[in-house]
């Protein structure tokens, strides 16, 4: 029986096991170190925060995997030996495998800064990274001040996580707004502004210089670029993003770049190795995609396809429209198609922001044509179905504002906010010609 | 003690003292349950309307004044910290001293209540004493336990809606939802029986009756005393009593089949009131596993086939005694029960076959049989009656389902196995809604496109243990028969996946991976494709 070998039990791995177990009996077998059992890495917050505890971030129960003939090997692979179709474990031991996939998935982006080996740096992307966020930060007497580093999805995570113990919170942001290099102006001012409001103390334009530890090798302070200030604190968490986890593949002879190189049907150089998720890189872009995606859907999406190609259906990986979504705080936040913290060339913004500083909309629209390109919404939900047929029919700007009530996704009985943001619109345009 | 995450190595112990706030309502509110509780030691209340106002005012001001400390000075949003390390949300030491309180309170209550102070001879004394001035400005008539048992109820569901209120009050949906539970409790459940109890003369009678509180839930509703009073109640009576079946018969299935169970169990009903309100600490303890949901479906529909026989069997005992009263026979009763169970099932049968998950239908078939059976024995022992005398079956009902199960279990044990146990498990009125919004109902909850990254705070706040996320994850639409329409797995989802929808039957049940954002050929194929190995869906 052919044996499938799977590194890693993220999204990726997991939803490529389970479609390759829906199309064969081939013996399947998911390998990862980090955890038993997989778990969603995007609940990881909530762990810590209290709303729920470990087996609630488990998708599957654990008789699952037995019943379903996956066989899961808690190890750390770290060598290939693609000639012998071999991999070594730290732990010692090896395995055979006839096609391997590698779901290897991310690892905290750090830049080298002085002090950064020092106890109580963490980041937060596994779950033995929560394990050292427990040690260092459990509650405000340990932990009175915490730094941030860098502002993106999983910094603003951190920050309302440490903030759930009362731990002061100092985030320190490159930019002049949170998340100004992916959103418009409006909506990162009033991300800032949210972000604030819950005790942050957010700090734009300052970038991290060194680390200070103790004589016991544990954080004290933060220094920073900009004015060398001396901030006092107890934890400092690395929040600059994520890359691919790939350093085992050294050696292997497996093409990578910034990720594993893979063509459209995830198949890396090497013959019966693939990957997928956070780890593939894209060889040839598609559309307005980056190469590497570190995103929860494209990780399953990755996984559903390369299962049809093991299983005999040879098919290529071909995403829709772009969409995604967060939370920041007390606002959620979901995209759809494209919108750029600029509008591209020939493009324009329509920015709609309601008066109490937790709702606003942003389109992003060709001018000459109205195309519709891409919406980003806070605080109102929309409906995906909707946007993506939008999307394929290519709809004007003007359509998507006169039909906006179809797209809410919104529990029944909000207010609504359709003819206000028509009145918007409609305004802006008379404004404009 | 420390009742922080267990299967976490936390260190430490995250803030989850009270605020100043808090703590002053905590005393409030205990001052009043303990002036009641000193009641109950006979101890003598010079001016008992004077100290009842206080008791009553105080314990509903003070559960008011804590919810205000806890969210009035937070953002609005989902309020879930720390759930998980409190010792009373998260089955700690406080959990079970307010579980064993509450069960010990419903023991006296059912089984004891000389305790509370009733006495069959002469005035009350105790507890039940205190609360007379209330109740005599109500009805006109001495208190009983279950005077007290429903004031403290109506406190309960209205100063926790209170709280649920500030809590959710970002959310229009579980906004309105609270005022209606709040309103139904306090008018049909609370005042206008005790007003219609006024009515009541030495020619004219009519029994105590919550007019929402439909059969098979009001499982004594068409019991001989009761029948008897709304027949020699005139039309009043018979209006009433014509409302109570056309309420179980006509009116349920079409508001359910308008708006799934919910328009009931989370807007209406008053065990359900208490669950959402008093029981919303404690939604996230209900089982989630997939065993649990099969001894649910066997446990919740075997009350269902017991309180079907029971009725009959009560009704039929009392038919025919009395042919001026009752037109309906003995026989004609039994053979019309018979038919109409036959043609229900025959009907779902024939119609729905295929929605229908195999145990279900083993289910369905089994007690079918059962029940004919029983209707069978009932001819071959002669014109006697079923199997067990009828009188002992309601008592039996009475004392396991209608005492034990919804009472302590049911609202005793709300801090070990969550809020809705009762719902889930025993409540045959939710049974029959179930089966019908499985079957025929527009309400589903519907998942938005590929957006739900599986993070599991639905199901872990779904407070019948439905794995909401094993639906949404897939894009699947959520139609399960235990779903009371609460909202909350919409409300806590951080990417907006979930809403509670009344659309169009078609379509609705939709068991494909219709996940968005994918490849439409890949999609075809995912769906298409026949397992050749079993793949266990989950
Ligand atoms: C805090 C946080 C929040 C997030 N929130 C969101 C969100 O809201 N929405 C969203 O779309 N995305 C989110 N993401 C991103 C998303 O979680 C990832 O894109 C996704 O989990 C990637 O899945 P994967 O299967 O590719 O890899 P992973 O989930 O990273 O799994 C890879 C596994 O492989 C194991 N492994 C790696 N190398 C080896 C080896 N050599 N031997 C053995 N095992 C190995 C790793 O230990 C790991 O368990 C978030 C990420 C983080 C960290
Ligand atoms: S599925 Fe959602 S609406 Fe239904 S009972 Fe569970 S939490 Fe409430
Ligand atoms: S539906 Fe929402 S709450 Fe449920 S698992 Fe998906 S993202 Fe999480």
């Amino acid at each position: 029986m052919e044996h499938i070998v799977i590194i890693g039990n993220g999204i990726a791995g997991v939803t490529a096991a389970r479609h390759i177990r829906k199309l064969s009996d081939k013996k399947i077998t998911i390998i990862s170190a980090e955890a038993d059992h997989f778990f969603s890495r995007t609940a990881l917050m909530y762990v810590y925060m209290g709303h729920m505890r470990w087996t609630d971030i488990e998708p599957y129960e654990h008789w699952f995997w037995k019943k379903n003939r996956l066989e899961l090997k808690n190890a750390y692979v770290s060598k290939i030996e693609t000639d012998k179709k071999t991999l070594q474990f730290k732990e010692g031991g090896t395995i055979h495998y006839d096609k391997l996939i590698i779901a290897s998935g991310s690892t905290t982006n750090t830049f080298g800064w002085e002090g950064l080996e020092s106890k109580g740096v963490v980041g937060m992307v596994t779950k033995q990274d929560l394990e050292q966020i427990e040690k260092y930060a459990p509650n405000n007497k340990e932990c009175p001040r915490a730094v941030l580093v860098g502002g993106g999805l999983i910094g603003v995570e951190l920050a309302e996580m440490l903030r759930t113990r009362n731990i002061e919170v100092t985030f320190l942001i490159r930019e002049e707004n949170f998340w100004n290099s992916v959103l418009p102006p409006g909506e990162a001012a009033m991300i800032s502004r949210h972000v604030k409001s819950h005790g942050v103390d957010l700090q734009n334009n300052t970038n991290l210089d060194t680390i200070l530890a103790d004589e016991k090798g544990k954080v004290r302070a933060v220094t920073t670029k900009e004015t060398g200030e001396e901030i006092p604190c107890s934890m400092v968490g690395i929040c600059t993003g994520v890359k691919p986890n790939i350093t085992f593949l050294e050696g292997s002879g497996i093409e990578t770049d910034k990720g594993i190189l893979v063509n459209r049907k995830l198949e890396t150089n090497v013959k019966d190795i693939y990957a997928i998720g956070d780890c593939a890189q894209q060889r040839e872009t598609i559309g307005n995609r980056k190469p590497v995606e570190a995103v929860w859907y494209t990780g399953r999406m990755m996984g559903e396809t390369v299962a049809q190609t093991i299983c005999g259906n040879p098919f290529e990986y071909n995403p829709g429209h772009w969409f995604n979504s967060a939370k920041f705080f007390d606002i959620e936040y979901q995209t759809y198609g494209w919108v750029f913290h600029e509008p591209k060339e020939g493009n324009t913004h329509f920015h709609w922001h309601h008066e109490d500083d937790t709702k606003c909309i942003t389109i992003e629209y060709e001018i000459e044509s109205r195309k519709f390109l891409g919406i980003n919404t806070f605080g109102i939900r929309l409906k995906h179905e909707t946007f993506n047929q939008w999307l394929n029919e290519d709809r004007t700007m003007d359509f998507v504002i006169e039909n906006f009530k179809q797209a809410n996704f919104d529990p029944e009985f909000y207010r609504n906010f359709e003819s206000e943001i028509l009145k918007e619109f409609q305004n802006t345009k008379t404004e404009t010609v | 003690m420390s009742t922080i995450q267990r299967d976490m190595s936390l260190t430490g112990q995250p803030p989850k003292s009270i605020n100043t706030i808090q703590k002053f309502g905590t005393v409030i509110g205990l001052f009043g349950l303990a002036l009641i509780l000193l009641a109950s030691f006979n101890s003598v209340f010079p001016n008992k309307g004077l100290w009842l106002t206080i008791a009553l005012t105080s314990l509903t001001g003070g559960i008011i004044l804590f919810a205000y400390g806890a969210y009035a000075h937070k953002h609005e949003g989902i309020k879930n910290d720390g759930v998980y390390f409190k010792s009373l949300s998260s089955r700690g030491f406080w959990a079970w001293v307010v579980g064993l309180a509450l069960t010990g309170f419903y023991i006296v209550l059912y089984f004891f209540p000389y305790y509370l102070g009733l006495r069959q001879e002469g005035d009350n004394t105790g507890i039940i004493a205190l609360f007379d001035p209330l109740s005599k400005l109500l009805s006109g008539n001495p208190a009983s336990q279950w005077f007290v048992y429903g004031t403290l109820y109506t406190i309960a569901i209205f100063a926790f809606g209170i709280k649920f209120f500030l809590k959710y009050r970002h959310n229009r949906y579980e906004r309105l939802r609270t005022i209606s539970v709040m309103f139904f409790q306090t008018s049909f459940a609370f005042l206008i029986p005790e007003f219609m109890a006024r009515l009541n003369s030495d020619d004219f009678s009519l029994p105590y009756y919550d007019l929402k509180n439909i059969w098979p839930l009001n499982y004594y509703n068409f019991e001989q005393y009761r029948v008897d009073s709304f027949i020699s109640a005139g039309d009043v009576g018979l209006i009433l009593l014509l409302f109570g079946i056309a309420s179980i018969f006509i009116i349920t299935p079409i508001l359910t089949y308008k708006y799934g169970k919910r328009w009931y169990c989370s807007w209406v009903c008053g065990c359900g009131g208490l669950a959402e309100t008093a029981g919303d600490p404690f939604r996230h303890l209900s089982d989630k596993r997939q065993v649990a949901w099969k001894i649910e479906r066997w446990v919740v529909h075997s009350v269902l086939v017991f309180v079907v026989v029971m009725t009959t069997a009560v009704v039929y005992s009392y038919l025919g005694d009395d042919s001026s009263k009752y037109w309906l026979t003995k026989d004609t009763f039994l053979i019309g029960v018979a038919v109409f169970l036959g043609l229900l099932f025959a009907a779902i049968w024939v119609f729905k076959r295929q929605e229908l998950a195999k145990d279900a239908r083993y289910g369905a078939i089994g007690y079918l049989v059962i029940v004919l059976a029983l209707i069978g024995l009932h001819y071959s022992t002669g014109k006697n009656l079923f199997l067990f005398e009828a009188e002992s079956l309601r008592k039996s009902y009475g004392f396991l389902i209608g005492a034990i199960f919804s009472g302590v279990i049911g609202t005793g044990f709300y801090p070990i196995f969550g809020n809705r146990v009762w719902c889930r498990m025993g409540c045959p009125m939710a049974a029959i809604l179930g089966l019908q919004q499985r079957l025929f109902s527009k309400f589903r909850i519907t998942t938005n496109g590929g957006q739900c990254i599986s993070c599991g705070n639905c199901s872990t706040y779904c407070e019948m243990g439905i794995d909401v996320k094993a639906y949404a994850q897939k894009g699947e639409n959520i139609i399960r028969a235990s779903c009371v329409g609460c909202g909350i797995c919409s409300a806590v989802c951080p990417r907006g996946v979930l809403k509670l929808e009344n659309g169009p039957l078609e379509g609705r049940i939709d068991a494909k991976e219709v996940l968005l954002g994918n490849d439409v050929d890949l999609m075809k194929l995912m769906n298409q494709k026949p397992s050749p190995s079993e793949y266990i869906q989950k």
